[in-house]
């Protein structure tokens, strides 16, 4: 993955923290409190890291040219049954490993739709984007849970001198990066979503590994519903991770991934959701009216966009670069 | 072009005149066996209100033998606008709904009309010239709730106060409105001045999310005003997190006077809640049998509400419904 193509969103991430910087002197004011660091960084960090997780594992959903998007409603779901659960009298470490393995069933129904059945990604999981949220409605009866578990809390809201939220989040993104950069599990992953055919006549499990990503991004969408859900300590069947299957597409595509598959860039990732909420942190510091946020970020994220595009880029860089041709940028709305 | 406009405009044309002939008959053969059937478009279940609300139409309908077609919008305008187009086509003898934004509602409420269905509105108002569009606006009034919640600042403020808002979702007649009550209030005091103010769409995620940004951008919050209770529980997570003592260090005033709200106030982190009563149910099933009777109703019906500082939650805490 060329580090040229990273440079664009790196600087706007850098241009948008300064902008930040102008409006409120003290945004990068860092503090320890009660043992834990304090600011408005560590906020975005915080925030960001349930899309972080579903971009990681929509990064490998998108490389092999699939894309999910039920990973919103998993997150709600995941979510409901861990609520559910605790304020039914059970305990906090069962109630999330019920969520996950729901969340790991729910990935193997999209993956065997994909996989199996044979049906376009975006309509297979556009059946769970659907029905996930009934489901999730279903389980919290219509009402916002609401609990009080110290253990529970830990996940979005708790600290480890840094987030514990952010925490498992890298760490995620440390093992998919040592997993498929460090084994050909990578490759095969490129090469499934290049050529599923070719592939498969090559003698890569072509079927297997799409099987693996559907669950993989299902159990990341089920870890950042806990995060969502035990931020506020509440499951809202209804709110919980809305929309925020565009914003981990998003995040992916402005960290340079291409949705045709094929090649992608775990770092990239990574880039694109930490620029993503930083936008939506910017809003609420700098003061932009509610009426306007949503033109703001579209704004921010066209610009990002174009920067990238492939007619775009070397015009800028003033030097004639090998166009590009499997490189699409697509402009999925921002929330 | 122009022709091939005209030749679209009188096929519409054609077809309202057809709704309206067929709207006629079908609301005779609803009158004929009796009971009424009512198609209520929800805005979603974004809030303990909003199911309290629900809660209270299903069970109302249920007691007067009205039978009840429910919608869940999930705060989508185009999903209610469907699901209003739908009963308009199932031939309902009245269609109720709580618009989840103020504009846009003209076309698919003249489609009502031309199907001879009444509408009433329930909680929230529509922002539109045209008021024969519907029969009548049940709910509360959110510029009243607005000005409460500001009186009780203007009482309780000793010297100068920076107060940051918590808007619900944005072109929502609720986060409208009680925005300009509570701006109308504290105008008369100088020194109370709103310093920030964000959506925080209702939600406590929403809250706790903006609260966090007000707290790193602006130094010193005195109070904040939360549009509902949600948001307002959301900032006390927020302050908390910050090491501040929401209640205390930080005053928090909020609407809706839903349960875990009026917990939050009675154990002293909330400082004063307007009330927003969402029982509006067997209000609603009254004038649903007015107006298929053709009787006359009033434009405007505002709910029964009043306020509640914590001495007063904790005597009603027991007793709340919702």
């Amino acid at each position: 993955m060329s580090n040229r193509r990273l440079l664009w969103p790196a600087l706007a991430l850098v241009a948008l923290l300064l902008l930040n910087l102008v409006f409120t002197p003290s945004f990068f004011a860092l503090r320890l409190q009660d043992g834990h660091l304090f600011g408005s960084l560590v906020d975005i960090l915080r925030n960001g890291a349930p899309t972080l997780l579903i971009a990681l594992g929509m990064t490998l959903v998108i490389a092999t040219r699939g894309i999910d998007l039920s990973v919103g409603a998993v997150a709600a779901i995941a979510g409901a049954v861990a609520c559910t659960h605790i304020a039914d009298g059970g305990g906090p470490v069962t109630a999330m490993a019920l969520a996950l393995v729901l969340c790991a069933v729910l990935g193997l129904w999209n993956g065997f739709l994909v996989s199996v059945v044979g049906i376009q990604p975006i309509i297979a999981t556009l059946v769970l984007m659907t029905a996930g949220r009934g489901i999730a409605m279903l389980l919290t009866e219509g009402q916002i849970v609401t609990i009080d578990d110290d253990v529970y809390r830990q996940v979005g809201a708790g600290f480890l001198v840094l987030p514990i939220a952010i925490l498992i989040s890298l760490a995620v993104l440390g093992g998919v990066a040592l997993a498929t950069r460090r084994t050909a599990l990578g490759m095969l992953v490129e090469s499934v979503g290049v050529n599923p055919e070719a592939s498969r006549l090559a003698g890569v499990r072509a079927r297997t590994i799409i099987w693996t990503v559907y669950v993989f991004v299902a159990l990341c969408a089920g870890v950042a519903g806990l995060m969502i859900s035990s931020n506020v300590s509440a499951a809202d069947a209804n709110n919980a991770g809305l929309w925020i299957e565009l914003d981990a597409i998003l995040a992916v595509v402005i960290g340079g991934t291409s949705l045709a598959g094929g090649r992608y860039s775990l770092t990239g990732t990574l880039l694109g959701a930490v620029i993503i909420q930083t936008l939506t942190t910017t809003v609420y510091t700098i003061g932009v009216p509610p009426e306007v946020t949503l033109v703001f970020k579209a704004v921010v994220v066209i610009i990002v966009c174009l920067l990238q595009a492939p007619r775009v880029a070397p015009a800028l860089r003033r030097a004639p670069a090998p166009p590009k041709a499997e490189q699409e940028v697509e402009e999925v709305a921002v929330r | 072009m122009l022709k091939k406009i005209t030749i679209a405009l009188s096929a519409v044309a054609l077809a309202a005149l057809a709704a309206c002939g067929e709207g006629g008959s079908g609301g005779a053969a609803a009158g004929d066996d009796g009971t009424i059937t009512i198609g209520f478009a929800q805005v979603g279940a974004e809030s303990g209100w909003r199911t309290a609300n629900t809660k209270s139409i299903q069970e109302a309908a249920e007691a007067a033998g009205i039978e009840l077609k429910f919608s869940d919008a999930q705060q989508r305008q185009e999903n209610q606008i469907r699901a209003i187009r739908s009963y308009v086509q199932q031939r309902v003898d009245v269609i109720a709904f709580s618009p989840v934004v103020e504009t846009g509602w003209d076309t698919v409420l003249l489609e009502a009309k031309r199907a001879n269905i009444p509408v009433i509105l329930t909680d929230r108002a529509v922002d539109s010239d045209d008021t024969s569009l519907y029969e009548t606006f049940l709910g509360s009034d959110f510029v009243e709730e607005g000005r409460k919640a500001g009186e009780w600042l203007v009482e309780n403020a000793t010297g100068p106060q920076k107060v940051v808002e918590l808007q619900g979702t944005t072109g929502a007649a609720p986060a409208i409105d009680r925005k300009e009550g509570f701006e109308e209030v504290i105008a008369s005091r100088p020194d109370i001045e709103i310093v920030a103010s964000q959506t925080g769409d209702f939600t406590r995620s929403g809250g706790k999310q903006v609260m966090e940004a007000f707290l790193r951008s602006t130094p010193d919050i005195d109070v904040v005003y939360a549009h509902n209770d949600d948001m307002g529980l959301g900032a006390i997570e927020a302050i908390k997190a910050a090491g501040k003592v929401p209640g205390k260090d930080i005053k928090i005033i909020t609407v809706d006077a839903v349960k875990a709200g009026m917990e939050a106030l009675a154990a002293g982190e909330i400082n004063f809640i307007v009330e927003c009563n969402p029982l509006l149910g067997e209000q609603l099933m009254e004038l649903a049998k007015k107006v298929v009777a053709g009787e006359e109703v009033p434009e405007r019906v505002v709910t029964e509400e009043t306020t509640f500082t914590q001495e007063e939650a904790k005597a009603a805490l027991p007793d709340r419904q919702y």
